[in-house]
């Protein structure tokens, strides 16, 4: 009974997300049909709206993917993609890179390196001999991050350099495809990342009940976290180089999955993935055409539409209990 | 009879402070052992190294002649299971799915479970009595509930011993007797093994066909009930006046508390 309701809602989820897809490609800041659209002479509309779409599927579906595993890694629901620091480590690279007069096209690059440091520079304050705990992990994440955006205001506020301005995109999330060599080897990045991650769903179950009790269940729990952790960090990294960081998928998608299909991995984390890409693909139609020609910031649009949601979803599952 | 597990000359604990020193003894196939001894002897740390979460600095842990630290990780949890004090789970997985975890070791990666797995823990549940919790989430079980179901799911891993660490210390008395009485069964129906850490001496005489007595990471006293639980003993390791009688129905030594003011 269980696995046919299961089988049910996933598959509503499959139809909503191509709803959302089709939804995503014919809307937009310019008004055409979608006829039209498939017309040789709006190709480059099309190719554009394609690009944004999957943009928004790959950044939607690593995020969330990402935050699943430091959910269950860390035992924490608080934990989000950019709990290790990529996200202020990649803002302060972005900044230091445009101050001291970088191309704009090294950016991408200077973010990508700078998350992949501060991550480790995180998980060694935190590691001890061997071993790395939960909850200095969690801590030198939060302080890195404080200590890094701190300097990084300071260097925007004291430099006066103009280009700086176009940092905002960065803190906000942006899913405009500038480079679509990028964008390529970001997606076989975050989706190579999905599908190895997927192969520990059975570790991931074991280790979210306890880190001693995978141990008794045949896991190599350090080996396994350090694998995960480096994972999740080449997602988030490779993400926040080319869209910037939005807030709130990471955190609240896994939460509302877990509500809805269960904390099984083997489950989970096909159907986060699904939730999450429908959810980013409407963000970003919103994004764009709510107060079109502007474009808000997707991480506006993400946090406005996900607080209302974790707020109904909080509540009615205190009713149950 | 044959040794299950041998242990010699083991030494280890946390960092540079031996919290085991030194200590030997063996295990015999369908051995019901209780270790006991006061806060901060070694109880739990002997276990933890029994079931490999710690690792000795020195001696050995032989399981079946074979050094346990040697051993695939997964070959060694198809063989010894462990039971916790207590499991919080902050994730709501079904009791089902819980009990299916146990067939981990067993399983390769991204292998699915069989439905000879599924009957595995199938039998796991009826044996423990927890068969018409199946379809409940485990975070919404009362503790003596979710005590047998981590039971079921140390069964599902098919070991040929359990090790456990206080099962029934968070229990009423019902459950505390459920529990081991359920051990008891296990270890003479099904011949199975069974190394328990508890605190409560009159459990561990009623239960136990050995008992291991630790004071300060050393081995005290080994031997049945009646030659470990003497006042002598008690009194020397655990510092406090009490007085040894006997459990009417089962003639086991039965430790009666007596208060230090008068």
């Amino acid at each position: 009974m269980k696995s046919e309701n299961l089988r049910k809602k996933i598959l509503w989820l499959f139809i909503i997300s191509v709803l959302a897809i089709l939804l995503g490609i014919s809307k937009g800041s310019v008004n055409i049909s979608f006829s039209e659209l498939l017309h040789i002479q709006n190709r480059p509309i099309l190719y554009l709206r394609l690009s944004r779409i999957i943009l928004a599927i790959v950044a939607g579906s690593g995020l969330a993917v990402a935050g699943t595993v430091l959910q269950a890694v860390l035992r924490n629901s608080l934990a989000e993609p950019y709990l290790l620091g990529t996200s202020s480590g990649a803002g302060l690279a972005a900044v230091l890179a445009i101050i001291i007069g970088l191309d704009k096209l090294y950016l991408p690059l200077a973010a990508f390196l700078g998350a992949i440091l501060t991550v480790i520079l995180v998980y060694n304050l935190a590691r001890h001999g061997n071993k790395v705990s939960v909850q200095s992990l969690i801590l030198a994440g939060v302080i890195v991050s404080i200590a890094f955006g701190a300097i990084m205001v300071f260097l925007i506020s004291t430099s006066g350099n103009e280009a700086l301005h176009g940092i905002m995109w960065w803190l906000w999330g942006s899913l405009q495809v500038y480079d679509l060599k990028l964008l390529l080897m970001v997606s076989i990045t975050v989706i190579a990342g999905i599908m190895a991650i997927f192969t520990f769903s059975q570790d991931l179950n074991a280790i979210s009940i306890g880190e001693e009790e995978a141990i008794h269940l045949g896991i190599k729990t350090e080996t396994v976290k350090k694998i995960l952790f480096f994972i999740t960090s080449l997602i988030t990294a490779s993400l926040v180089c080319i869209c910037g960081i939005i807030g709130f998928v990471g955190l609240i998608i896994p939460h509302i999955m877990r509500s809805v299909v269960g904390p099984n991995h083997k489950v989970l984390i096909p159907s986060t993935c699904l939730a999450a890409a429908t959810f980013m693909v409407i963000c970003d139609l919103l994004s764009r055409t709510l107060f079109s020609p502007l474009e808000i910031p997707i991480g506006v649009i993400t946090a406005v539409i996900g607080t209302p949601i974790f707020i109904i979803l909080l509540k009615s599952k205190q009713k149950v209990r | 009879m044959d040794a299950l597990l041998k242990i010699g000359n083991l030494s280890g604990g946390y960092g540079k402070e031996f919290i085991i020193k030194d200590i030997f003894f063996e295990i015999k196939r369908g051995d019901f052992l209780g270790i006991i001894g006061p806060n901060g002897s070694g109880k739990s740390t002997l276990l933890r190294l029994m079931s490999r979460v710690l690792t000795p600095e020195k001696g050995k842990i032989a399981l079946e002649e074979k050094d346990i630290n040697n051993m695939d990780l997964k070959e060694f949890c198809r063989k010894v299971a462990f039971v916790p004090q207590d499991t919080l789970i902050n994730f709501s997985f079904s009791v089902e799915e819980i009990v299916l975890m146990g067939r981990i070791p067993h399983l390769k990666r991204l292998q699915f479970e069989t439905k000879t797995d599924f009957l595995i823990a199938q039998n796991a549940l009826s044996l423990t009595d927890t068969l018409y919790l199946k379809e409940k989430d485990i975070d919404e079980l009362s503790a003596g509930e979710r005590q047998r179901v981590i039971i079921a799911k140390a069964l599902t891993q098919e070991p040929i011993l359990l090790l456990l660490d206080e099962p029934t210390s968070h229990l009423d008395i019902g459950h505390q007797i459920q529990i081991l009485d359920l051990l008891r069964k296990l270890n003479r129906e099904k011949n199975l093994t069974i190394v328990m850490v508890l605190h409560d001496l009159n459990l561990a005489s009623e239960y136990c066909n050995r008992i291991i007595l630790l004071n300060e990471g050393r081995i005290f006293k080994e031997g049945n009930p009646y030659e470990v639980l003497t006042y002598q003993n008690i009194e020397t390791v655990y510092k406090t006046i009490v007085v040894v009688n006997k459990n009417p129905i089962s003639l086991k030594p039965y430790v009666v508390l007596v208060s230090g003011e008068k």
